[in-house]
């Protein structure tokens, strides 16, 4: 009984859900999706970290300590999902990027952070083995790497 | 079109804390089927949040996000009971939008 209820119940709930939304867009109040800028082909098909740095815009990167991991694993026993978790403590972040550098290619996501937002995010990333993973924070335009190795004892390449 | 997000937006001191997972397959292109071809990608590339007509985050993601990707972020300057739109666009085009109202 209870279990047919639950079922109910979620059924309702999404149907609702989905047709409030269909007000919205119907209202005009949500634009269902805005001109776009294009995605960073090359930055996102390049093999090594200092190859995304160039196809983001820069030039050279320094080490940064100035970088707080969260709640991201040494070790991470799922390669499909290892949550990555990363706080810039660096002044004027304009934006986080995430690379993995074992990974056929190196960058996972690039976050750009506007202003009244926190230089923080966390996501979930695939690892196809064990590897270096970077934070390429960008500071008052210049590009601050930290880096930190993530374990893996199950690769994600599977899916 | 892809199943809904899941947002929750919720104030925590003087920042609003938004979580999202999205429902999308994260297909790489590296994958073979069982019949020895490539699986074509299939992956979210730009994300979008919004509050009040402003972007409080734009994100680009390659193939290596997750399978029904999840996003925690925060920022300042919202109220409870605002809203707070995620977009998404994926490499093929598709794309979804949703919102949520902030929670106190």
């Amino acid at each position: 009984m209870h279990q047919v209820d639950h079922a109910r119940r979620e059924a309702l709930k999404q149907g609702s859900a989905t047709a409030i939304f269909g007000l919205f867009v119907a209202a005009g109040l949500v634009r269902p999706g805005t001109a776009h800028a294009a995605w960073n082909q090359a930055a996102f098909s390049a093999k090594t970290v200092d190859a995304v740095v160039k196809g983001l815009g820069g030039a050279s990167t320094a080490p940064t300590k100035d970088v707080n991991w969260g709640s991201t694993p040494e070790i991470a026993e799922n390669g499909a999902v290892v949550p990555v978790s990363v706080t810039s403590n660096v002044p004027k972040t304009e934006s986080i990027s995430i690379l993995v550098e074992k990974n056929p290619n190196a960058l996972a996501a690039t976050f750009t952070i506007p202003a009244g937002t926190d230089p923080t995010v966390s996501t979930r990333v695939k690892m196809g083995e064990t590897s270096q993973v970077h934070a390429l924070i960008k500071a008052d335009g210049k590009y601050l790497v930290a880096t930190r190795e993530i374990k893996v004892t199950l690769g994600g390449c599977g899916g | 079109m892809a199943d809904p997000m899941r947002i929750r937006a919720k104030i925590e001191g003087d920042k609003t804390v938004v979580r999202v997972l999205m429902a999308h397959e994260m297909e790489t292109g590296q994958r073979r089927d069982s019949t020895g071809k490539v699986v074509p990608a299939h992956f979210i590339q730009e994300v979008t949040a919004t509050h009040n007509g402003k972007t409080v985050l734009a994100a680009q993601w390659g193939p290596a996000i997750s399978k029904n990707p999840y996003l925690q972020f925060q920022f300042a300057g919202a109220k409870a009971g605002e809203k707070i739109a995620i977009a998404w666009v994926d490499n093929k085009g598709d794309k979804r939008t949703d919102e949520a109202t902030i929670a106190a």
